[in-house]
């Protein structure tokens, strides 16, 4: 039988964007556009937790599913281009900056319902812009199904999935049924580039867009749980005293020198 | 009357730094009954620390799946709690066990987690109002709490814990609920590293993708030998497979707040700036003048580490011997 795997993939500013680009404009974080948005990093693990499990499996079909106001194409297909089957856009100017990510837990939940067959959703362990680490665990608790998260390895044998997961010192290995949902982490190891033949293959696929009329969600405004009031860049107060030497030697014995002046070692 | 649970956690066997940090968190809502939950073995102790803390009542799962760390019945168990004494907001920790309950928790609640907060307060209309960072540290969102209840996580060490009071009373009872484990652990497998651990360690000495390899950190070991300290790495590093990913200090790493790191070869990217920026002071080594960890270091050197650390190695062996 086939294993349909969704995985849910956000697109975000560059997380390696420099602090001096980040922009604050109308209580909306942007940057300039000659910063390209990528996909969360995370998340492209999560692609490639799903490659591995369909080349050890065989017979697996992977669904990448984002939702979003407005999508980059060439970015959002990246995981088609890595080896994924099929793509899904849940793009609604419903979706645009939103501080509490309800909707779109919702959205995406409704979207798995609708897919219909699936077995398994993979998730990046948390988005480099809000690091919420809240909506693999949304879609869980609505869907009813078990979650194992920060996961470094999944097997899955039958119905059953076994997971690597990280721990401060070392790894637990956690067991459960499917469906399930299950967050990755980095200690995966890095995602597969796509090759030559990935890419024009994800030329020939169009994603699938839904809009949220077509999802089905009751939804109501007043459903949030976070109101913004402001964003900010926070102040940096420290005063960096530059060590300099006759030489690069000399600075590190005048940095010796200095801790032990203010009693620091 | 404004109730508050913590969701309390054990280290060790003992109370864990979440549980005093939430209390006092509570403390500064103004919270005037504070439940704290914790779970595991043997916990009378704790249970009465707690109250001395200023917890009003605790909730204790001292046996079963919950006290050996299963989070389902850790959800489970808080989630009877918090139905049945309804409080106005349930505060917890942004540990490895509260990324896990505390979303969960808040979702079968009908609200969300509003996570990550490094303060606190209540506005005019008695809000709750925190202070997050978001975008890896580049900017901060002040973020009005209007749920019901009002979940939050704190990011550790962000609060100040309160001083012990030993006059104060509070019940203590454990509480019962039904059992339901649907992800199980197996085997816990650790990887410990030798030597004193990155969270307990006074002085970390930490190595990035400036340090070009896995070799420079032998000279990060020497380094933090003499200093008595313990090593640890950026992402970057651990990634590359230079260190195992258990020295990783940053975001999704440990978050340690020694009295002095030494950052070499780091560029200070703010999701490992995540993980140290509490330490008291922080020294940055490296060769890329531009580096945005000079803007959070108090003392900075730029050079090139291989020439700036044997003779600083050098001068500690004639300071400290």
């Amino acid at each position: 039988m086939t294993l349909h795997i969704v995985v849910t993939a956000k697109q975000v500013v560059d997380p390696e964007t420099p602090t001096s680009a980040f922009l604050i404009e109308n209580n909306k974080v942007t940057t300039s556009t000659s910063f390209a948005p990528v996909i969360n990093g995370y998340d492209e693990q999560a692609v490639e937790a799903a490659l591995r499990i369909k080349e050890a499996l065989g017979d697996v079909v992977i669904t990448v599913l984002s939702c979003g106001s407005s999508f980059a194409l060439d970015v959002i297909k990246k995981p088609l281009a890595m080896g994924a089957d099929n793509l899904i856009l849940l793009q609604d100017n419903a979706f645009d900056n939103l501080i509490d990510p309800t909707l779109v837990i919702r959205a995406l939940t409704s979207a798995i319902q609708k897919i219909g067959d699936v077995d398994l959703v993979i998730s990046g362990r948390q988005a480099s812009d809000w690091d919420n680490a809240l909506v693999p665990m949304g879609i869980a608790e609505l869907l009813d199904w078990p979650v194992a998260t920060i996961a470094r390895k999944i097997d899955v044998i039958g119905n059953t999935v076994k997971v690597e997961r990280v721990l401060p010192d070392g790894y637990e290995i956690v067991e459960t049924t499917l469906p399930a949902v299950i967050t990755v982490s980095n200690e995966l190891g890095s995602p597969r580039y796509p090759n030559m033949r990935g890419i024009m293959g994800a030329r020939k696929i169009q994603p699938t867009i839904w809009e949220i009329n077509d999802l089905g969600i009751e939804y109501q405004s007043t459903e949030i749980a976070m109101e913004l009031i402001s964003l900010e860049k926070p102040i940096k107060s420290i005063e960096t005293e530059l060590i300099q030497g006759e030489d690069e030697a000399d600075a590190g014995r005048k940095l010796a020198l200095r801790l032990r002046e203010e009693r620091i070692i | 009357m404004t109730k508050a649970l913590v969701i309390g956690e054990m280290l060790n066997g003992e109370l864990g730094a979440a549980t005093f940090e939430g209390i006092a968190a509570a403390r500064i809502l103004d919270c005037s009954n504070v439940a704290v939950m914790i779970a595991g073995a043997s916990i009378e102790l704790a249970a009465e620390q707690a109250i001395f803390a200023g917890a009003d009542q605790v909730f204790t799962i001292s046996q079963g799946p919950a006290a050996d760390g299963e989070f389902d019945d850790l959800i489970n168990a808080s989630y009877k709690i918090a139905k049945e004494i309804e409080p106005e907001i349930i505060i917890g920790s942004k540990t490895i066990i509260g990324r896990d309950v505390m979303p969960r928790l808040a979702f079968r609640l009908g609200t969300i987690l509003v996570p990550d907060c490094m303060s606190l307060e209540r506005d005019a209309e008695q809000r709750i109002i925190v202070t997050r960072p978001t975008y890896g540290g580049n900017v901060n969102a002040r973020i009005a709490c209007v749920g019901q209840p009002v979940v939050i996580s704190l990011r550790p060490k962000s609060i100040d814990a309160m001083g012990l009071d030993q006059s104060r009373s509070g019940a203590i009872n454990e509480i019962e609920f039904t059992s339901n484990i649907r992800t199980r652990i197996i085997e816990k497998i650790e990887e410990k590293s030798e030597g004193i651990s990155l969270q307990d360690a006074k002085t970390v000495v930490a190595g990035g993708r400036g340090l070009g390899g896995p070799e420079a950190f032998d000279s990060l070991q020497e380094l933090a030998g003499i200093l008595g300290g313990a090593v640890g790495a950026s992402r970057a590093a651990c990634d590359a497979g230079w260190v195992p990913s258990s020295f990783q200090v940053g975001l999704t790493g440990k978050t340690v707040s020694p009295d002095l790191y030494i950052a070499i070869g780091i560029s200070g990217a703010s999701q490992h700036m995540a993980g140290c920026s509490n330490a008291k002071t922080l020294v940055a080594i490296n060769k890329d003048e531009g580096a945005n960890i000079f803007k959070e270091a108090r003392f900075g050197v730029k050079g090139d580490w291989e020439k700036v650390i044997p003779a600083f190695i050098e001068q500690l062996h004639e300071l400290i011997n």
